[in-house]
């Protein structure tokens, strides 16, 4: 067959059989290729392609565990948590996002759920985790959602448990408030999850940890568009325990009543327990708007608000305690012995010291004062010579004694110490040495003396118990969901202070003139059947000289000054310890005394003293021996 | 035909006629899987609709083996003339599935002219090659004729568009020309030119046909998009593993997260239920079925026969390795069916009368 064509190179009819040949050649090679593909798929590669399946078919779900509730002493609600349906978006499982979030939103009456999406995903959201884009829904916006799941892919109703605050803003600076937990948060706590809840602020934030309890889970298995087929596994979710509080729901909405629409604060505490009975802070926020996530625009406002209404002004107000610290001067005096209660000053209504002026608050002087008159009519120039006996040293040592310049350790962040100067302090603050002149102010509770209405309130409570420092404390016990008592709080004393209790007597009888006799400063404050003591006390807000002292109304709001009362009962048996400021108010008596009063009422009225089940109507001293002398 | 001679009831192939059947068989058993959903849910009506077609299929086989298979030669035009005007039709009175017009309904069956075409290209291939080719082989001019005859059935499947059937009438086009006794220059010209042509044949594919090839080259550049069906089938069929998740127990298939899995990718559900071991079973019956077309084409009697039978195993091939390469992620995405597996009436008819002309070629061999 062969032949030589004219290039000289064999042409012959080619052959079936080795055309055959190459052709399987080939088809062997190939299905050798593929059986080979075939083992990389299903034996090497099977691991990480099953577990692909499975992610592809099994939804993780965590099941967030039932926050704990809050209540009062007397198990009566203050937060809880209540069911909130949110609509959420499994991007990943939507064939086409867009329609889905066009009919999405039509339906909801919504828009810019795509953003929150695009939002989420620059945040850094792993596939297959859902995006709430609508929350709370109203009950039709449900029921609208679950009528139409079939034509929204990917979409699902997720019920979210939402923190609740019952009374709005009652006590929203001691609960506080939950907030989504942060990227940061994140990284620090391994059982937290993006859009958990986490407390922000107050006992939300203190008591974490209780009111958490353990998320659960789910895995349930969906189909490719995302349809929820069966559950898998479960594991329970363990819910939080409940913070049965100190504070009674009744006493602390009548401080905040009285405190009215001024900006201040009160606080109440049991003098034999520490435990806090009530604690106010004015002007508050409504806790319920963090619920969920607030709107940045909520967030600035209550931020840049110049009145603060983020701060808790009893643990982190810091003001000049004014004449109430008068009641320290006295102690410190007696203790040391640079005075007794018969030693007694001349006030001319004021003293030179150097080459100025001290003056007395009443003008025409008090006269002869020994410390019970003192005490009662508020006298500067008496203490200002207690001062200069004592020396700042010596105040600023009973001052620690008795709990200033340090923190209370009351469960909340943030706490102030307030400042109690001494001559090592401005040594260290100004690098300067201390001049006696500044005493004088020190004396009166003025110049660097600050201090926080906790603080006050726990100088009230240790002259009601005799110089016991207790830990101010506001959770009484952790009760499981089912009312089980989980843990109890007894009192924690911090620190006892020595006060020869004769001495003591001194001061709060003179405190309880201060409210019962006649001339007493803090008349405003009197309750009839009940033995009140109490000092009040005036925080200078603008320095002025001690010699020009303008009539307070005559100035603007904010120059004027802070008014303070301190105050406990029964005197013979207190039971009750508070300290209250009200901001720009002027005088303490007539602008504090009366929200005292109002707390104090309330209170007796609630807890009748023994053998007195009804003081209101009781005569007074019906049970109690009162002392004659007192009014 | 001359009446029934007891030789070609003697000299049946049985082999191929069950090896045939075997495949069928795990194609009807993977339709069960790919259209489960639950005992309460049943067999689907498309598995009964399935088996019918294997009957139908069967008896055609049957059928096909008893005719002499030299007088398809005679009809060979014919055939190729009414399958190019079935394909015409289809582009007027066709019903579109997924946006493409592919099917003609005629009642009981949606009749896809496109498998017909496969059977008719071969037949009118065969019939030009089965004349000696010249010396040094089959030149140039010599290839214009069938050029022409691929070209009126290639460009009517690809405005369908069906760009997988189109892909089957080139390859197999291309084999029997390989066969029958191509000029090995002519070989390398046609490689050649295939490789200047790829570029500009980008610009006749439509958008979402170069979609696919680009998602095939790298899969997660669209996980939702083009890409989305590889890396599904690929995932049903890795986590088979070896031995398979069991019958029925298939879940990247029983929750649809294949798609096209009674057709396209019905190779996944399969591989996903019997692992590794249920491939290679597959695998293996193919390459039966395949050796057994060559091993007659190879002792058939003449050219004609010879080349017949190549077309025939050549589409099996050509078609297994396409569909198992795409739906492992060798391949970029083309809708070729698996043959004698995936469901759909048509295109098992055609494999399996053309596996009956397989069997009447080897049968023949003994009676002339």
């Amino acid at each position: 067959m062969a032949r030589f064509t004219s290039r000289g190179k064999i042409r012959s009819v080619p052959k079936l059989a080795p055309r055959i040949a190459g052709l399987m050649t080939m088809i062997v090679a190939v299905l050798i290729t593929a059986a080979l593909r075939l083992y990389y798929l299903q034996v090497i590669k099977h691991h990480d392609l099953a577990e692909l399946a499975d992610r592809n078919r099994i939804r993780i779900q965590r099941m967030p565990a039932l926050r704990g509730l809050v209540f009062d002493r007397h198990l009566r609600p203050l937060v809880d948590t209540r069911p909130s349906f949110d609509a959420v978006i499994v991007p990943e499982d939507a064939p086409n996002l867009d329609v889905t979030i066009g009919r999405l939103e039509k339906l909801l009456g919504q828009t810019g759920f795509s953003k929150k999406i695009d939002d989420a995903d620059d945040e850094g959201r792993p596939d297959y985790e859902p995006v709430t884009v609508a929350e709370r829904l109203e009950w039709p916006q449900v029921v609208a959602l679950e009528a139409h799941q079939l034509e929204l892919p990917g979409v699902s109703l997720q019920v979210t448990p939402r923190r609740h605050y019952l009374y709005d803003s009652l006590a929203a600076h001691l609960l506080g408030y939950v907030g989504e937990v942060t990227v940061k948060d994140l990284n620090r706590l391994p059982d937290y999850r993006m859009g958990d809840d986490i407390g922000k602020f107050g006992l939300e934030r203190s008591w974490e940890g209780t009111l958490r309890g353990d998320s659960g889970g789910q895995e349930i298995e969906v189909d490719s568009i995302g349809r929820r087929l069966r559950l898998l596994r479960e594991i329970p979710e363990r819910p939080g325990n409940s913070v049965v509080m100190t504070i009674d729901l009744d006493l602390q909405r009548v401080a905040e009543d009285a405190i009215g629409e001024r900006s201040g604060a009160l606080i109440a505490i049991d003098p034999n327990t520490g435990y806090i009975l009530a604690m106010a802070s004015h002007p508050a926020f409504d806790p319920n708007i963090f619920a969920g996530g607030i709107s940045s625009s909520a967030w600035r406002e209550l931020t840049t608000d110049p009145s603060h209404p983020l701060e808790n002004r009893v643990t982190q107000g810091i003001y000049p305690p004014g004449s109430t610290f008068k009641v320290v001067d006295s102690i410190a005096g007696l203790m040391d012995r640079t005075m007794t209660t018969s030693t007694s000053y001349y006030c001319p209504g004021g003293i030179w010291f150097g080459n100025r002026e001290y003056r007395c608050w009443r003008k025409q002087g008090h006269g002869n004062v020994a410390l019970h008159r003192a005490i009662v009519e508020s006298c500067d120039v008496f203490f200002y010579d207690v001062g200069q006996r004592l020396g700042v040293d010596r105040i600023a040592a009973w001052a620690h004694a008795l709990g200033f310049g340090k923190k209370t350790g009351i469960e909340l962040d943030n706490e102030k110490t307030g400042t109690i100067p001494s001559t090592e302090w401005k040594e260290h603050r100004f690098h300067e040495r201390w001049y006696p002149a500044e005493t004088l102010s020190v004396a009166i509770g003025q110049g660097y003396v600050a201090v926080t209405p906790i603080q006050l309130a726990e100088l009230a409570a240790e002259v009601a118990n005799g110089g016991t420092l207790y830990k101010p404390q506001f959770v009484k016990q952790i009760d499981a969901l089912d009312g089980t008592v989980v843990k109890t709080f007894p009192p924690v004393v911090e620190s006892e202070t020595r006060i020869d209790p004769q001495m003591l007597e001194e001061v709060r009888s003179a405190m309880a003139d201060v409210v019962n006799a006649s001339d007493g400063t803090g008349h405003a404050a009197r309750i009839d059947g009940i033995e009140v003591a109490g000092k009040t006390g005036t925080a200078q807000v603008v320095k002025e000289a001690q010699g020009a002292r303008t009539k307070e109304t005559a100035l603007p709001d904010k120059y004027r000054d802070h008014g303070w009362f301190m105050a406990f009962a029964p005197v013979d048996h207190p039971k009750i310890a508070i300290a209250c400021i009200i901001e720009h108010s002027g005088h303490g008596g007539s602008s504090a005394g009366p929200v005292v009063k109002a707390v104090m009422q309330k209170y007796f009225e609630l807890n009748p003293p023994q053998g007195a089940p009804r003081p209101a109507s009781a005569p007074a001293g019906a049970a109690e021996p009162v002392d004659p002398l007192a009014d | 035909m001359a009446a029934l001679d007891r030789r070609i009831i003697y000299h049946f192939d049985w082999t191929l006629f069950s090896l045939a059947l075997a495949i069928c068989g795990i194609g009807v058993l993977s339709a069960v899987s790919a259209t489960w959903g639950g005992k309460a849910h049943g067999i689907d009506p498309l598995v009964m609709r399935q088996l019918i077609w294997v009957g139908v299929g069967a008896a055609l086989m049957t059928a096909a083996a008893l005719i002499d298979y030299r007088s398809l030669g005679t009809y060979a035009y014919a055939f190729y003339a009414l399958a190019v005007a079935m394909l015409l039709a289809v582009s007027v009175i066709g019903h579109s599935t997924g946006g493409s017009r592919r099917w003609i309904n005629l009642g009981i069956l949606n009749l896809e002219p496109s498998e017909i075409a496969k059977i008719a290209v071969v037949l009118v291939m065969v019939r030009y090659l089965r004349e000696e080719p010249p010396k040094g082989g089959w030149g140039l001019l010599h290839m214009i004729i069938p050029a022409l005859l691929l070209a009126v059935p290639a460009v009517l499947v690809l405005k369908q568009p069906d760009l997988g059937t189109a892909l089957i009438l080139v390859l197999i086009t291309g084999t029997l020309i390989f066969v029958g006794g191509l000029d090995w220059r002519m070989l390398l010209v046609l490689m050649l030119g295939a490789l200047l042509v790829a570029p500009v044949g980008w610009h006749f594919l439509k958008p979402y046909q170069r979609g696919r090839l680009v998602s095939f080259l790298n899969p997660q550049s669209d996980p939702l998009g083009s890409g989305y069906h590889i890396i599904q089938s690929e995932i049903a069929i890795g986590s088979g593993g070896a031995w398979g998740k069991g019958f029925l127990k298939g879940t990247q298939a029983r929750l649809n997260f294949l798609p096209e899995q009674t057709t396209d990718f019905i190779f996944a559900v399969f591989a996903e239920e019997f692992g590794f071991f249920g491939s290679i079973v597959l695998l293996g019956l193919y390459s039966a079925l395949i050796a057994r077309g060559a091993w007659i084409a190879r002792h058939a009697r003449d050219r004609f026969g010879t080349l017949l039978a190549i077309g025939f195993t050549g589409i099996i091939f050509w078609q297994v390795a396409i569909n198992i390469g795409m739906a492992t992620g060798m391949l970029p995405v083309v809708g070729i069916t698996l043959p004698l597996v995936s469901y759909g009436g048509s295109s098992l008819i055609a494999m399996m009368a053309a596996m009956g002309v397989l069997i009447s070629i080897n049968t023949r061999r003994y009676l002339f």
